[in-house]
């Protein structure tokens, strides 16, 4: 995390300045990244049970049986529609389910809050639809999503509120279909 | 296999190769041996950081000879019975360990190889300048004859050997148990990928220090009984290159991905060592040592138990393990072959 | 401890020469490290074997050490090319370099150190040339020619290496390849080739430290070790990939190791550099000129 210029970061009125990422993590905040950056050496199930050993039960305070893991990480799979995929490695995965293992880990840590960075960039129409329909049913349960993103279709189709940041400023914030007709916004998206 | 199996196997076999080299009544036998089984002990405490969490140590030298040094100290100023001096080098290196780890850990790995590079001469340099200990004219530790243990009298070269086969028991089963555990999933994400790790809520700077505190602590351990087996100590056979070659060259070509490698990269080098420096000169059993490193490291770089996993894995087996915690049955999803543990 | 300004003086100037020097052993992991960050710790094995070059031809032909290093230039620039892409092929490419890169230097550190013993022996070697045993004296000062020659010859090729990587497109494109390797493939230059180069380049720069070295002082194979720590110290609190900065930073490294041997004794030598990096590494890891 880049360290304030000025202001402050809280998340639930805890204050994020200094924090290491696992104590990030083990708060509540989950991210995925950009660019996938899956455990190689690993399945695909074993994975999951990373954020599962090291951010659940830390801050449950107590140690899942490894049955409950195995089942979590199933049922995480059959949500993200990697089941068939579970005892497969990274390497055998193909981009879009590399995205979706990523997503998954993330969702492991049982996160309030999920940021998704660029989650879709590079992929196909079918493949986007496939994802924002993954992460509303993420939101379904429960977990706030945050989606970094620029392709327009996923953005439009998947917020119920959105901010736009310019070289690092706001221009807006609020409802979708308010903002995508605020013409500084378009001014930014197009150009004058 | 449960650890505590496996542990007491190890034990029985221990003992079984113990008595085996007893009858052959030849003291070459319990002297090579030990030089053996204290490379495996190095070179799995090595592994511990190198292998599972992707540090890589050159400073093996220096955790070994504090160890050793440790044992001069207490010899000089009031000797203690060999398990004593194992606590205190324990002790003593892995402090060092999770001293060095705490100053340079927070950087890059190639920080921490540098840091542990120079950490050895430093000591080195901190020793020589001790007289102490015998500085740079190294210091003389008489052994005694034999050892009465109650049961058995054993001659000191038999017992500095029981001790190390015991050791060298004692660091596979903490091996094996680590790379089993959650701990050891902790330290495979931390070479698969740091950051990835921290974002998964991996406490990475926490668990490297721990690896890096008990790997310390082992060589350490391996290095105290070494003035006794060697009579004669100083500074530049204590700290010298052998050490940090050989923990690095074993788990290479050995596999470091698991407990096995380690223990096959030692027997295998150890023995081609000993055979070479015998038959041919030591200075070309360093050069083998250097020259398979490099060799293992480019064409094999999961070694040998990466050459021989993936025919194992055709013929049906499933070890070592790809997949890390006990897996009960109903969890492992649509898959034609389970992943029990062994 | 009485300190005269005789003494002083002498260990300031014989510190900056030393400086001067080790700025040339240290100036190829600046590109090797600092621009292209490959861990490359078989450097000072290089120059090792510079030396070692440098005194059989001497030996054998009487030619000037130095010059030696200059014509074996091209061997270790092509010494350095082959093993860059042995590197590359091998772990560069698979992202391995972290282990298994580290654990290939470190060998070929190893090997290179065994081989020299094996046919030179472990006694100690060295050069003659007209200025080796000459010294002159500048009133207080006492400058040795063995000290002084290498300096300015390493002030040279510094200045030479500076002008390249600032004024030509080859070193501007090594300059960038550290930065944006993208970038530069749209400028139509191949990145791996303008990393072969550089890495070439620093190991080049081995043939000339290593003559420097057998200059200054007798050399047997294990010395290249005592001067990893040194190399890296400088190279961390120089600031990575910055040549005033290796300039500097060495400099000071010899004017305190200088003062530790006129005033401590020279045993504690290694300690001094050694002590230094893990210092930096601890507080101020990018350096004094770092970015």
């Amino acid at each position: 995390m880049l360290a304030n210029e000025t202001g402050a970061v809280s998340f639930e009125g805890r204050d994020l300045s200094g924090i290491p990422a696992h104590q990030r993590t083990r708060l509540g905040m989950a991210r995925s990244f950009q660019l996938p950056r899956p455990f190689v050496s690993m399945t695909v199930a074993d994975n999951l049970k990373v954020p599962l050993l090291y951010a659940v039960d830390a801050r449950k305070r107590h140690h899942h049986a490894s049955s409950a893991i195995d089942e979590r990480c199933t049922e995480l799979l059959s949500l993200v529609g990697l089941a068939d995929r579970a005892q497969k490695f990274p390497r055998d995965l193909t981009q879009v389910e590399m995205r979706k293992l990523e997503l998954a880990r993330a969702m492991a840590a049982e996160p309030k809050l999920l940021i998704a960075d660029e989650a879709m960039a590079g992929l196909s129409h079918s493949e986007i639809v496939d994802i924002v329909a993954l992460l509303i049913r993420l939101n379904e349960r429960g977990v706030t999503v945050i989606l970094i993103e620029h392709i327009m279709s996923a953005v439009m189709s998947f917020s119920q509120r959105l901010v736009v940041l310019v070289s690092g400023r706001k221009i807006a914030d609020g409802r979708p279909e308010a903002v995508i007709r605020d013409p500084e916004v378009e001014r930014a998206y197009i150009g004058q | 296999m449960r650890s505590w199996t496996f542990c007491l196997i190890s034990v029985a076999v221990a003992a079984i190769v113990f008595v085996l080299a007893r009858l052959l009544d030849n003291d070459y036998v319990f002297f090579a041996g030990y030089t053996v089984l204290q490379f495996v002990v190095l070179s799995t405490a090595w592994n511990i950081l190198g292998g599972y969490c992707g540090y890589v140590n050159f400073g093996t030298a220096a955790f070994f000879a504090l160890g050793a040094y440790s044992t001069v100290f207490f010899h000089k100023t009031y000797p203690l019975p060999i398990p004593v001096l194992l606590i205190i080098a324990a002790v003593v290196s892995g402090l060092v360990g999770l001293g060095t780890g705490y100053l340079t850990l927070r950087l890059r790995g190639a920080f921490f190889a540098i840091a542990t590079l120079a950490l050895a001469v430093v000591l080195q340099t901190l020793v020589v300048n001790w007289n102490y200990v015998g500085g740079s004219r190294g210091a003389y530790v008489i052994r005694p004859a034999e050892v009465d243990l109650l049961i058995l009298k054993l001659s000191y070269i038999q017992y500095l050997f029981a001790i190390m086969i015991l050791l060298a028991v004692a660091a596979l089963v903490i091996a094996r148990t680590i790379e089993r555990s959650k701990l050891g999933y902790g330290f495979a994400t931390i070479r698969d990928d740091e950051l990835a790790a921290e974002a998964s809520g991996v406490p990475t700077l926490k668990l490297k220090l721990i690896a890096t505190t008990l790997s310390g602590a082992l060589m350490g351990m391996a290095g105290a009984p070494f003035p006794y087996y060697i009579g004669y100590l100083e500074p530049a056979s204590a700290f010298g290159l052998p050490y940090a070659v050989n923990s690095i060259a074993m788990p290479m070509i050995g596999g470091t991905t698991t407990w096995v490698g380690p223990l096959i990269g030692t027997l295998l080098l150890g023995t081609l060592q000993q055979i070479a420096t015998v038959t041919i000169s030591s200075a070309v059993n360093l050069l083998l040592v250097g020259i398979l490193l490099v060799a293992f490291v480019i064409i094999a770089p999961n070694g040998i138990v990466g050459l021989v996993q993936p025919h194992l894995r055709n013929m049906g087996w499933s070890w070592p393990r790809s997949s890390k915690l006990k897996a009960s049955e109903s969890a492992s999803a649509a898959s034609s072959r389970s992943t029990r543990s062994t | 401890m009485y300190v005269s300004a005789d003494l002083l003086v002498n260990a300031l100037i014989a510190g900056l020469l030393l400086g001067g020097f080790y700025a040339a052993v240290t100036v190829g992991i600046s590109v090797s490290f600092g621009i292209l960050d490959i861990v490359n710790i078989a450097h000072p094995g290089f120059i090792i074997l510079g030396s070692y070059i440098a005194y059989i031809v001497n030996a054998q032909f009487g030619l000037d050490p130095i010059v030696i290093g200059i014509i074996a230039l091209p061997a270790f620039y092509a010494l350095g090319a082959v093993t860059y892409q042995v590197y590359y092929v091998s772990f560069e490419k698979r992202g391995q370099e972290a282990l298994r890169g580290l654990a290939f230097f470190f060998g070929l550190l190893f090997i290179t150190e065994v081989m020299l013993i094996l046919v030179f022996g472990v006694d100690y070697r060295y050069v003659n040339a007209a200025y080796v045993d000459t010294s002159y004296s500048l009133g207080l000062i006492h400058l040795p020619m063995r000290m002084v020659v290498p300096c300015l010859m390493s002030l040279l090729m510094l200045a030479l290496l500076q002008l390249f990587l600032t004024r030509t497109f080859y070193g501007r494109a090594i300059m960038a390849v550290s930065q944006d390797q993208l970038a530069l493939q749209l400028m139509a230059a191949d990145p791996i080739k303008i990393k072969r180069m550089a890495f070439a380049i620093s190991i080049a720069t081995c043939s000339m430290a290593g003559a420097f070295l057998i200059v200054i002082q007798p050399i047997e194979p294990s010395i290249g070790r005592e001067y990893i720590g040194r190399v890296f110290a400088i190279c961390v609190l120089g600031g990575l990939g910055s040549i005033p900065g290796t300039l500097i930073a060495a400099m000071l490294l010899g004017i305190v190791e200088s003062f530790t041997a006129t005033f401590y004794g020279p045993s504690w030598g290694p300690a001094v550099s050694f002590g230094l990096l893990l210092l930096t590494l601890a507080v101020r890891p990018a350096g004094l000129l770092g970015r």
